[in-house]
C-alpha cells in the first residue's frame, strides 16, 4: 500500500476526537495540555497528508483513497479548495494549546477545543451537502458547552445557534425534498454563522466571554465555507448578489465599529466580522480574480488574525482584561509579542511583505472588474481596519513608560509560536506565487462547475451594485 | 570584454537588494531577540547604504557612457497566472531614468547621513534598534517607490515608508503626544494609500496594465504620452493627486507635518525635512505625461501648490519652535514644487527638489544647535541681525491672521469636525445600540464596564 492510499484524512479528524477522551481523562492541567498538545501536533502531521497527496494525484478532482473500492461518494474528501484549510485550521489549533499558559484554560478547555477542532476538521474534509449541513449544525455546540460550563452568559449565543441550528435542519429537510426554498433557507444560514449584520450580535458576545474559543470558532471561516460548498456551486445570481452586499456592508460597518472599540477584545471579534465577510464578498463576486483572491485572503485570515489573537490571549494572561480606553505602555515588558500583533494585524490588511498583500491586490482587483464602487469599498475598508489595527497597537503596546517587577517577557513557547506564524505570513508574501497558483486553480474548478450546474457554457460572474456583466475569464 | 551595458542590470539590483538584505538583516535579528550591537547596526547600515549609492552612482556612469536614458531591471513576475484570454500579472521591475536616478542617489546620500548622525545622536538609547530597524525598512522603501517601474511595485515602497514614518513619529512612545501624533500621521497615510491602490486598479483596468512603460508611453521620461481618454486621465491622475497630497503635506493635509516634529531629530530631517514629504511631488513626476494630456489636471495640481505654499508660508512665522518652523519651511517648498510641476517645468521641480531636499536635511540637523548657531551668528555680526519684513497687515486683520497662522489654518480642526468627530460619534452609536441589544438578548441590564486589569485602582473600585 502506498503512503497516499492510507486514510489520513480519516485519521485526522479521528486524532483529535481520540485526544479530546485522553484530555478528560488527566488528572490536572498539566497532565491536559500534555496530552492535548501530543494529539494536536500529531493532527497537524496527519493533516499535511491529505494535501500532499491530493498533490500527488495530480492536484485535480477530489483525493479519495476509498475511490477504488467502490464504496460510493466518500464522506470525507479533499479537494483544492480543502485541502490547504485541513493543515491551516490544524496549526492554529496546535499553536493555541502550544502557547496557552496556565491562567488561561481548564482541562475542560482542552476536550472542548479538540471537540471542536474535530468537527471543523470534519466539516472542510466534507463536500456532501447533507452531512456538511449536519457538521455545520454540529459545530455549533462546542462553544455553547464552553460557555455554560464557565457560566458566563449562553444566551445569546444558544439564540443565534439555535437560529442557525434551525435553518440547517429546515434546509437539510428541503434538501431531502427537493424543495425550492431550500436555497433561500440555506443563505439565510450562511449569513448568520457568518454573522452577517444584523445577525452578528452573537459574535461581540462569544469574544467577550470565551475568547479563545470565539477565536478558534471565528478563524477558519466556517460560514464561508457552506457558502462555498453549499451556494456558489448552484444558487441563483441573486441569491449571491444578496450574500454579496449583505457581506459588504457587513465589512464596511465592522471596520468602523473596530476603528472605535474600547475592548481589545471586541476590536478583534470586529476585525474576523470584517475580514470574514471581505472573503464573502470575493466568492459572491465570482470572477476568476476575485475566487483567487478571495481564497488568498480566506488563508491570511486564518494565520493573521489568529496569531492576532493568539498575542492578545498571551498579553491577557500577563496582565488581565486590556481595554483600548488608555494607553497601557506595555511594548517595555513584551517587545516580541507589540511586533507580533504589529505585523499579524498589517498582515491582515494587506501590508507588501505580507500574505495579505497579493490577495488584497487580487480582491480589490476582481472587485474593481465586478463594479468600481465595490472597489472602492474594499479598498475603504482595507483602509479603516489598517487604522483600527495601528490604532489598537498604539494604546496597548505605548503611551506611557510602565514598570513591572516580575519579568513577563515572552516564553518559549509562546515565541515558538509567534515565529512559526511570522515565518508563514512572511514567507507566504515574499514567495506567493505557489498558493496563489493552487488557489486559482481552486477557483477556476469552482467556476467551471458552475457553469455546469447551471447550465451556461461559460462562466458568468455576479453582478452587485450596478456593475456591468462581463464574460469572466477562463 | 564584457560590454558596459552587461553590468547595468546587475548593478542596479545591487541597489535594491543592499538596503533590502540590510532589512532583512536586522528585521530577523531582532525578530529572534538577537538584536545586533550598535557598532554592527553601524556598519551594516553604513554597508548597506554605501554598496547601494555606489550601484547607483555605476549605473548613472553607464548610462551616460552607453548613452542610455531608460534602463530597465526586471526581477520578473512575481505572481502570475490565468489564460492568453485573460491574466494577472504583478512584475516586479525597476526603472532607472533621468528621474528616478538623481532621487535613489539623494535618498541613499541623505539616508546615509542621517544614518551616520542618528548612530551618535541615539547613542545608548533604549530605542536604538527600534530606530534602526524601522530606519532601514524606510530607506528600503524609498529605494523601492524611487526605482519603481509598476505603480503596484510603487504602492509596496509607498507603504512601507508610510509605516515606517508613523511609527518613527511615535518613537518616543512612552509618552502620549508623539504616539497620538503618530496615529494621525498613520491615519492620513492611510487615505493616501487608498487612493493610490485605487489608482492602481483603476490604471490597471482601464490600461490593462500597470507598467509605466506601457502605460506612459515608452519614451523615457519627463516624454511620454498617455494612452487613455480624457476622463480616464482625469480619474486616474485625481487620484495619484490625493494620493501625493496626503504624503506630501498638501492642502488639506498639511496637519500631519509639524506634528511629525515628536520624532527624534534624524527621522524628522530625513523623512519629513527631505523624502517622505517629497514623495508626492515625485509621484506626480513619475505621471507628468499625465499632467500633459490634461488641463483640468495641471490647473488642480498648480492651485493645490500654490495653496499649500501661501498657508505654509503664514504658518510657519507664528511657529514658536524651530522644527515647527522647519516643517512648515519645508512644505512652502514642496508647494512649490509642485506648482512647477503643474505648470510643466518638470527639470526645474526636479532640480528644486533635489536641492531643496539637501538644504533641509542640514538645517533639521543643526535644528537641535539652532540657539548656539544663532549666538554664533551674533557674535560675528555684533548685534541681532535685521528682522525678517513683517505683512503690511494692520489691526483686526493681523490678530485674525495671527490666529489662523497659529491654528495652523484650522485644517486638523476642520477635518476634526467635519470628518473624524461625526465618524466616531456614529460608530460608537451603534456600539451602545449594539450592547443594549446584546443585554436585551441576554436577558440581563447593563453590566459594569469591565475593568482595566492593570490599573489596580480601577479593579479595587469595580470590587
Amino acid at each position: 500500500m502506498n503512503w497516499n492510499e492510507l486514510p489520513w484524512t480519516e485519521l485526522t479528524i479521528a486524532l483529535p476526537l481520540v485526544g479530546a477522551g485522553f484530555a478528560a481523562t488527566a488528572r490536572d492541567w498539566e497532565g491536559a495540555w500534555k496530552r492535548s498538545l501530543g494529539f494536536v501536533l500529531l493532527t497537524l502531521a496527519c493533516s499535511v497528508m491529505p494535501l500532499l497527496a491530493f498533490e500527488a494525484d495530480g492536484g485535480q478532482g477530489r483525493w479519495d483513497p476509498f475511490a477504488s473500492m467502490g464504496l460510493g461518494a466518500p464522506l470525507f474528501a479533499v479537494d483544492g479548495l480543502s485541502a490547504p484549510l485541513l493543515p491551516l485550521v490544524a496549526l492554529l489549533h496546535a499553536l493555541t494549546v502550544l502557547a496557552t499558559p496556565r491562567t488561561k484554560g481548564t482541562r475542560t478547555s482542552f476536550v472542548v477545543l479538540m471537540a471542536g477542532e474535530a468537527i471543523q476538521l470534519a466539516t472542510f474534509a466534507c463536500a456532501e451537502p447533507l452531512p456538511l449541513m449536519a457538521l455545520l449544525a454540529l459545530g455549533m455546540v462546542p462553544p455553547a458547552f464552553e460557555l455554560a460550563v464557565r457560566r458566563r452568559g449562553v444566551r445569546v449565543y444558544a439564540l443565534h445557534a439555535g437560529l442557525f441550528v434551525a435553518l440547517m435542519a429546515t434546509a437539510i429537510v428541503g434538501q431531502v425534498t427537493g424543495a425550492g426554498w431550500t436555497v433561500v433557507v440555506l443563505m439565510l444560514a450562511v449569513l448568520v454563522r457568518s454573522g452577517t449584520v444584523p445577525a452578528h450580535l452573537w459574535v461581540g458576545d462569544l469574544f467577550e466571554k470565551a475568547f479563545g474559543t470565539a477565536m478558534l470558532f471565528m478563524a477558519p471561516l466556517c460560514g464561508t465555507y457552506a457558502a462555498v460548498r453549499l451556494l456558489v456551486p448552484a444558487a441563483p445570481d441573486w441569491v449571491l448578489q444578496g450574500i454579496g452586499l449583505a457581506s459588504l456592508v457587513t465589512a464596511l460597518y465592522s471596520a468602523g465599529m473596530a476603528a472605535v472599540q474600547r475592548d481589545a477584545r471586541r476590536l478583534l471579534s470586529y476585525l474576523f466580522l470584517s475580514h470574514a465577510s471581505l472573503v464573502l464578498v470575493g466568492m459572491e463576486l465570482h470572477t476568476a480574480m476575485s475566487l483567487t483572491g478571495a481564497l488568498c485572503l480566506w488563508a491570511s485570515v486564518v494565520l493573521s488574525l489568529g496569531g492576532m489573537g493568539l498575542t492578545l490571549r498571551a498579553m491577557e494572561a500577563r496582565f488581565g482584561r486590556l481595554t483600548l480606553r488608555d494607553y497601557h505602555g506595555l511594548y517595555g515588558q513584551s517587545p516580541a509579542l507589540a511586533v507580533c500583533f504589529a505585523m499579524t494585524g498589517l498582515a491582515s490588511v494587506g501590508f507588501p511583505g505580507t500574505l495579505g498583500f497579493v490577495a488584497a491586490e487580487l480582491l480589490v482587483d476582481g472587485a474593481v472588474m465586478a463594479a468600481p464602487l465595490i472597489g472602492v469599498a474594499l479598498i475603504l475598508t482595507a483602509a479603516v481596519n489598517g487604522i483600527a489595527i495601528l490604532r489598537a497597537y498604539l494604546l496597548l503596546f505605548t503611551g506611557v513608560k510602565r514598570e513591572f517587577s516580575v519579568p513577563l517577557q515572552i516564553t518559549w513557547r509562546e515565541r515558538f509560536a509567534v515565529l512559526t506564524l511570522a515565518g508563514l505570513i512572511l514567507g507566504g508574501g515574499l514567495i506567493p506565487q505557489p498558493g496563489v497558483r493552487d488557489r486559482h486553480a481552486a477557483a477556476v474548478t469552482l467556476q467551471k462547475a458552475r457553469a455546469e450546474a447551471l447550465g451556461r457554457e461559460e462562466p458568468r460572474q455576479t453582478v452587485l451594485l450596478g456593475g456591468d456583466e462581463v464574460k469572466a475569464e477562463e | 570584454m564584457p560590454e558596459p551595458s552587461s553590468f547595468l542590470t546587475p548593478l542596479g539590483s545591487v541597489v535594491v537588494l543592499a538596503p533590502a538584505a540590510l532589512v532583512l538583516l536586522l528585521g530577523v535579528t531582532s525578530l529572534f531577540d538577537r538584536k545586533l550591537s550598535e557598532r554592527w547596526t553601524a556598519w551594516a547600515t553604513y554597508l548597506a547604504t554605501c554598496l547601494a549609492l555606489l550601484a547607483a552612482a555605476g549605473v548613472f556612469v553607464l548610462m551616460l557612457v552607453t548613452g542610455t536614458r531608460h534602463v530597465v531591471v526586471s526581477f520578473g513576475d512575481w505572481v502570475h497566472f490565468g489564460g492568453s484570454a485573460s491574466h494577472f500579472h504583478f512584475s516586479v521591475k525597476f526603472v532607472f531614468d533621468r528621474l528616478s536616478v538623481p532621487f535613489v542617489a539623494l535618498s541613499l546620500v541623505l539616508c546615509g547621513t542621517i544614518g551616520a548622525f542618528a548612530d551618535r545622536y541615539l547613542h545608548r538609547e533604549e530605542g536604538y534598534n527600534r530606530f534602526f530597524v524601522l530606519y532601514s525598512l524606510f530607506t528600503f522603501g524609498m529605494v523601492v517607490t524611487s526605482l519603481a517601474g509598476t505603480i503596484e511595485t510603487l504602492f509596496a515602497g509607498w507603504e512601507l515608508v508610510g509605516l515606517s514614518s508613523a511609527l518613527l513619529v511615535a518613537y518616543y512612545h512612552e509618552r502620549p503626544a508623539p504616539v497620538k501624533n503618530g496615529l494621525r500621521v498613520w491615519v492620513v497615510y492611510r487615505i493616501s494609500d487608498a487612493a493610490l491602490l485605487l489608482a492602481a486598479v483603476v490604471m490597471h483596468h482601464l490600461a490593462g496594465e500597470g507598467d509605466f512603460d506601457r502605460v506612459l508611453g515608452e519614451r523615457p521620461w519627463p516624454d511620454g504620452s498617455v494612452a487613455m481618454a480624457w476622463l480616464q486621465i482625469l480619474l486616474v491622475g485625481g487620484l495619484l493627486l490625493i494620493a501625493a497630497a496626503g504624503k506630501s503635506a498638501l492642502v488639506p493635509f498639511s496637519g500631519w507635518l509639524p506634528r511629525a516634529m515628536e520624532g527624534p531629530t534624524p527621522s524628522s530631517a530625513v523623512f519629513y525635512g527631505a523624502l517622505s514629504v517629497h514623495l508626492g511631488a515625485y509621484l506626480l513626476l513619475r505621471v507628468s505625461p499625465m499632467l500633459d494630456a490634461s488641463v483640468v489636471l495641471s490647473a488642480a495640481v498648480v492651485v493645490l501648490g500654490l495653496s499649500t505654499a501661501a498657508l505654509a508660508a503664514l504658518c510657519g512665522r507664528a511657529q514658536t519652535d524651530v522644527k515647527s518652523v522647519l516643517s512648515y519651511a519645508s512644505l512652502t517648498q514642496v508647494g512649490l514644487i509642485v506648482a512647477e510641476i503643474g505648470l510643466g517645468l518638470r527639470y526645474v521641480a526636479l532640480v528644486h527638489l533635489l536641492g531643496h531636499a539637501c538644504l533641509r536635511t542640514l538645517q533639521f540637523l543643526r535644528a537641535p544647535s539652532v540657539l548656539r548657531d544663532r549666538r554664533s551668528i551674533e557674535n560675528a555680526l555684533g548685534g541681532r541681525p535685521e528682522q525678517p519684513p513683517q505683512l503690511p497687515v494692520s489691526g483686526a486683520w493681523r490678530a485674525w491672521l495671527y490666529r489662523f497662522a497659529l491654528e495652523r489654518g484650522y485644517l486638523d480642526a476642520i477635518l476634526d469636525r467635519f470628518l473624524v468627530r461625526p465618524f466616531v460619534l456614529t460608530f460608537r452609536w451603534f456600539d451602545a445600540l449594539e450592547r443594549r441589544a446584546t443585554d436585551a438578548l441576554a436577558g440581563q441590564s447593563a453590566p459594569a464596564p469591565v475593568p482595566d486589569q492593570s490599573k489596580p485602582e480601577e479593579v479595587e473600585q469595580a470590587a
